[in-house]
């Protein structure tokens, strides 16, 4: 389209047709004020403080609304513009508070500044105020709406870009406010604890609680949230060497400004003062302050003595989905070539190790096959075994904008999560039964002839067996098994085969079954019988938990591959990593997770060095992991905290926050994005990638890097998928593996025209029921999770004042109707059992649940639900059966 | 006040011939409060499912329009005129006999719903002053001794 070319401030400019005279003015270093408007929201043309003046016909134009024209004559700042943005300015300071100048929102008071631009002083009308009483009884955000100038930017962002819709303007004229339904406080109506509306609002009618007198931020540093995979652009708020809060980076295209309350408010864990700040050595049975030498000595000499005595394979090492790839690289290298042995695992086990193992076998690589932002454009959106909203809460949203755009949603899952509103189809099927609905559909889609002919002769192999397979599971049978009813399965299988975008997105609920990699696998199977993989906005999309959980299993930090998933029992991969790190290399396969736990409590596992991880909350039957390690001759911990597993340690080694450290986290995308060291470290505390190197020197291995960058440059050489991904292309954004080299810029979607392995893999899978089903003696199913306010193991979160006041205490979900034959009331106590353990816990009765399941999260470790659970293991991945066991319920 | 429980049925019926639709909220408000007498807070979370909207969204549109209530309306409307006229003439005691009586604020509706007590700006038959408008009834030239048998008439 052609150019259009116009006047502006007496300069000819040229834009593309549709830019408006804002955008043309920014995009030429030429201010305009503004107050309603922002570059993330649809322009309102609310609040006139943009006008400007079109020469050519006199007219006063608000410049965030008008598109440019050609023959434009623009002024900025004509006598008649300033005379009027005078006059709007003036009116808007009528019904504002004279108390400006004690005002938290100081400096940062969008409206003060365009005042004092305009050199208003006194206002000349009069005072026309309307005093709301200060809303402040959550703990994240403050209103004060008698500062508000009704710009509507914190609705829109609520209700266009976040789509909470938690508030709107109520009332009109002169009463007009933004308010929630009913007028609710805020905790009591839909608001999540964005913190968007806060960023959004140009005055100090919302201000954040957790600032309040810390004073104005001195330096801001981009970084990535610590909390889950989605991985948001976020800016750390630094004054001194303290973090006074989070502000979203609207660049990163990831969340595009929006956050969840995790990432927003939930920092101050990071100067919190349980920060272990020295290393710690156990004396007389007392873990007491000791020196790093002293630590780091003890823990080299220590490690040596075992593997002399008992082999390299008596040793263990678990890495962290909380640290960088450039640690965790370090972590396996450690182990493989400093200690010997490829017992190295991380807590990818128990969420998507079955995710790796089964898209693997199927496609050749096990990761997310789209990006975050594609899901916006799907046509159709299969939802099954993700909590989105909740634990994946950006993804959630772009689930939620595919809908209002058209797209169909079928949610799946046995609980009625908050997707489930917003769908076409909810499908409840009873608890692991997930290859018996898959197959099902399957069964549906080939009798109909819906399936995609041409893609599954020409890209895959294997159809007959898997069509074989399918055939028994007609509608009838499945309903039978699954509680699906039949013409519910069909019109999902019709609507999934009518896709021609459809996405699948899945999580824990698909994955922590002993039957995980056949579930993964069944997935894997159904998008392709639809020709759905390696196209844009479809595909298979495992929603990795931790921050850096996919970086974790990319890096190598699993017992049976080296960086970039090479095998260790290759010969040709292990002479590669033999040749760059100078050593002898083991070629057997080491133990996963609970393989280890296992292991230490037969003894033959003598020594066990934890980077981060806390598997005395995370790990199933936690009675078992706190007798396995307490049995361990030698026990290290590295953490920011005194974690329940650094408690039972010999050795507590003091780490440090993403905040103070440099490096690289891997999102659930598959994309690198950098974290940088924003405060120095608290105490004597030091980055994971030091502890390791200087461990690794008093073991006789020099690891000799001054950054992390030299770091990356190594993984670079050995990482195939890593191969071009070099600190400075990530300045400026992140870089989505596979990304081979140096020029190649990065890869939205895996498996087009190709997949990994060649051709993809259908494989024929029968339902195989639970490992533990209800019984007389434990009449309930159990699963298990997480919630909004928490993440994980709770050591951070449980840490930040605001989360854990609004979210205090642990609850278990039953359904009314099971909770009137327990005699049990909502907020009563109640005593879960199972056949390893029994926890109290508080009762919420809710309809979220279906008849004869309860459902736990796991963030509490005073009613720690891992206490319940089953560690029955799937065969192939080894993830442990966390979604279901069967329990017993009693008043408490 | 008397809550009066909600049939479900009714509101069923009204959603299920909007569901879906856009821009229809004036008119599913409006049916709503024909079925009910006023907009119950509780539907408000309904119709916004049902229209695929937020229920803040719902609610501002609710307070927006004079024409809609939140709270259940009583089956008689008084409105007393607050002109200059009626003014001169007496209204603020008629008003005042007529809280007492009822035992209600201006805008406030009796419990046994039978009024709504209103006050409003010249009704335009200032020759009457003071006057009192109940449902399509004019009254004027009123004393508060009037009031008792007035209200009587009114069920
Ligand atoms: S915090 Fe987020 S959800 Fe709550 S009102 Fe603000 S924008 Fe909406
Ligand atoms: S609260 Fe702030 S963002 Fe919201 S309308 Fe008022 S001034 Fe604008
Ligand atoms: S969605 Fe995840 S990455 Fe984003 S702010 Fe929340 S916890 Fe952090
Ligand atoms: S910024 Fe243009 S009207 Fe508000
Ligand atoms: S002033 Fe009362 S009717 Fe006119």
């Amino acid at each position: 389209m052609e150019e259009i070319t116009l006047s502006l401030n007496g300069l000819q400019l040229t834009g593309k047709p549709g830019t408006t005279i804002l955008e043309l003015a920014q995009q030429n270093d030429i201010s305009i004020p503004t107050l309603c408007y922002d570059p993330h929201l649809k322009p309102a043309g609310a609040c006139r403080v943009c006008l400007v003046e079109n020469e050519a016909t006199g007219v006063l134009l608000a410049s965030c609304v008008t598109p440019i024209a050609a023959g434009m004559v623009i002024n900025t700042e004509s006598p008649k513009v300033i005379e009027a943005r005078r006059t709007v300015v003036e009116l808007l300071l009528a019904s504002h508070p004279d108390a400006c100048i004690i005002c938290d929102e100081g400096s940062n008071c969008e409206l003060g500044k365009i005042a004092a631009d305009l050199e208003i002083s006194e206002v000349r009308y009069t005072p026309m105020r309307h005093y709301y009483p200060i809303e402040d009884t959550n703990p994240f955000i403050e209103r004060d709406l008698t500062k508000c100038i009704l710009c509507g930017k914190c609705i829109r962002g609520c209700q266009e870009l976040q789509e909470v819709g938690a508030i709107d303007y109520a009332y009109r004229g002169f009463d007009s406010m933004p308010a929630t339904s009913l007028e609710v406080p805020l905790e009591q109506s839909p608001c999540i604890f964005c913190g968007l509306c806060v960023t959004l609002c140009p005055t100090g009618a919302l201000s954040e609680k957790m600032r309040k007198d810390k004073g104005r931020e001195t330096r801001r540093v981009r970084t990535i949230c610590p909390y889950c995979g989605c991985g948001c652009g976020i800016y750390l708020d630094i004054r001194d060497q303290e973090v006074i809060g989070v502000s979203p980076d609207g660049d990163n295209p990831v969340n595009n400004i929006c956050l969840c309350v995790k990432g927003r408010f939930g920092y101050d864990f990071i100067n919190h003062k349980d920060r272990l700040t020295t290393p710690l050595v156990r004396r007389n049975g007392n873990l007491e302050e000791a020196s790093w030498d002293e630590a780091l000595d003890l823990v080299a000499s220590k490690l040596q003595q075992i593997r002399d005595e008992s082999g390299a394979d008596s040793i263990a090492c678990l890495s962290s989905a909380k640290s960088t790839n450039e640690e965790n690289y370090l972590m396996q290298k450690f182990a493989r070539a400093v200690v010997g042995t490829n017992n190295v695992d991380h807590c990818a086990r128990l969420c998507h190790a079955s995710t790796v193992a089964g898209l693997a076998s199927s496609y050749g690589s096990g990761a997310m096959t789209n990006s975050i932002a594609e899901i916006e454009d799907a046509d159709v959106i299969l939802v099954t075994g993700s909590n989105t909203t909740e634990n994946h809460p950006i993804i959630s949203i772009r689930v939620k904008r595919a809908v209002r755009k058209g797209a169909k949603l079928i949610v799946v899952d046995p609980r009625k999560i908050d997707l489930t509103k917003y769908a076409t189809l909810w499908l409840r099927q009873n608890l692991g039964t997930d290859v018996a609905w898959l197959n099902g559909m399957m069964h549906i889609i080939i009798e109909e002839g819906l399936w995609d002919e041409d893609y599954v002769k020409t890209r895959t192999e294997n159809f007959d067996a898997l069509k074989e397979t399918v055939k028994k599971y007609t509608p009838e049978f499945v309903e039978k098994v699954t509680g699906i009813p039949q013409d519910m399965l069909r019109e999902a299988a019709r609507i999934y085969a009518s896709g021609k975008k459809a996405s699948i997105l899945f999580a824990m609920g698909i994955t922590q079954h002993s039957t995980g990699t056949d579930n993964v696998k069944s997935i894997a199977n159904l998008a392709m019988l639809c020709g759905n993989v390696g196209i844009e906005s479809a595909g298979v999309n495992p929603l990795r938990g931790q921050n850096n959980v996919q970086g974790a299993c990319d890096m190598g930090a699993l017992p049976n591959v080296f960086p970039g998933y090479q095998a260790v029992g290759d010969q040709q991969v292990v002479s590669k990593f033999e040749t760059a790190w100078g050593k002898k290399l083991s070629t057997n396969p080491g133990l996963t997770v609970v393989e280890m736990m296992n292991a230490a409590e037969e003894g033959k596992i003598r020594a066990m060095y934890l980077m981060g991880e806390n598997p005395m909350i995370s790990d199933p039957d936690l009675k078992h992991v706190e007798a396995a390690l307490k049995k361990l001759d030698f026990l290290v911990v590295q953490d920011i905290f005194l974690t329940e597993a650094a408690e039972l340690a010999d050795v507590v080694l003091p780490a440090v926050t993403f905040a103070e450290r440099d490096g690289t986290f891997t999102n659930t995308e598959r994309k690198v994005q950098r974290i940088r060291e924003a405060i120095n470290p608290v105490g004597e505390a030091r980055p994971d990638w030091q502890i390791i190197c200087q461990l690794a020197s008093r073991m006789g291995d020099d690891m000799n890097y001054q950054h992390p960058s030299e770091i990356m440059e190594e993984i670079a050489k050995l990482t195939p998928s890593y191969g071009g991904i070099y600190y400075d292309r990530l300045e400026n954004g992140g870089l989505q593996w596979p990304c081979p080299d140096r020029e190649h810029p990065g890869t939205k979607y895996l498996h087009k025209d190709r997949f990994t392995r060649g051709l993809g893999l259908f494989q024929a899978i029968e339902y195989i029921p639970p490992a533990e089903m209800p019984d007389e003696d434990y009449p309930y199913f159990l699963s298990t999770g997480r919630v909004y306010y928490h993440f994980h193991t709770g050591s951070m979160t449980r840490r930040s004042q605001g989360l854990d006041e609004i979210y205090p205490h642990a609850l278990a979900e039953i359904n009314p109707a099971d909770a009137r034959e327990l005699g049990v009331e909502d907020g009563a106590m109640v005593k879960v059992t199972s056949r390893r353990g029994e926890v109290e816990v508080e009762a919420m009765l809710t309809e979220r649940v279906p008849q004869g399941m309860i459902f736990m999260s796991f963030h509490f470790s005073e009613a720690a639900a891992n206490v319940l659970t089953n560690p029955a293991l799937d065969p192939v991945a080894k993830i442990p059966e966390l979604k279901v066991c069967a329990v017993r319920v009693e008043k408490a | 006040m008397q809550v009066t429980a909600i049939d479900q049925g009714k509101l069923e019926q009204v959603l299920t011939k909007y569901e879906g639709q856009e821009g229809v909220l004036i008119s599913v408000l409006q049916e709503v409060q024909g079925e009910f007498g006023y907009v119950p807070k509780e539907v408000i979370e309904n119709i916004a499912g049902a229209l695929k909207l937020f229920p803040s969204q719902v609610y501002g549109v609710v307070t927006f329009y004079a024409q809609f209530y939140l709270t259940p309306r009583g089956r008689n409307t008084i409105k007393v005129c607050e002109g200059t006229a009626c003014h001169v003439q007496g209204a603020t005691s008629v008003l005042r006999e007529l809280k007492t009586k009822l035992g209600v604020a201006e805008g406030g509706t009796t419990d046994d719903l039978k009024f709504n007590l209103e006050s409003v700006r010249c009704l335009g038959t200032c020759f009457l002053a003071p006057v009192v408008m109940i449902n399509q009834d004019y009254y004027g030239k009123l004393q508060p001794r009037d009031i008792e048998d007035i209200i009587k008439h009114y069920d």
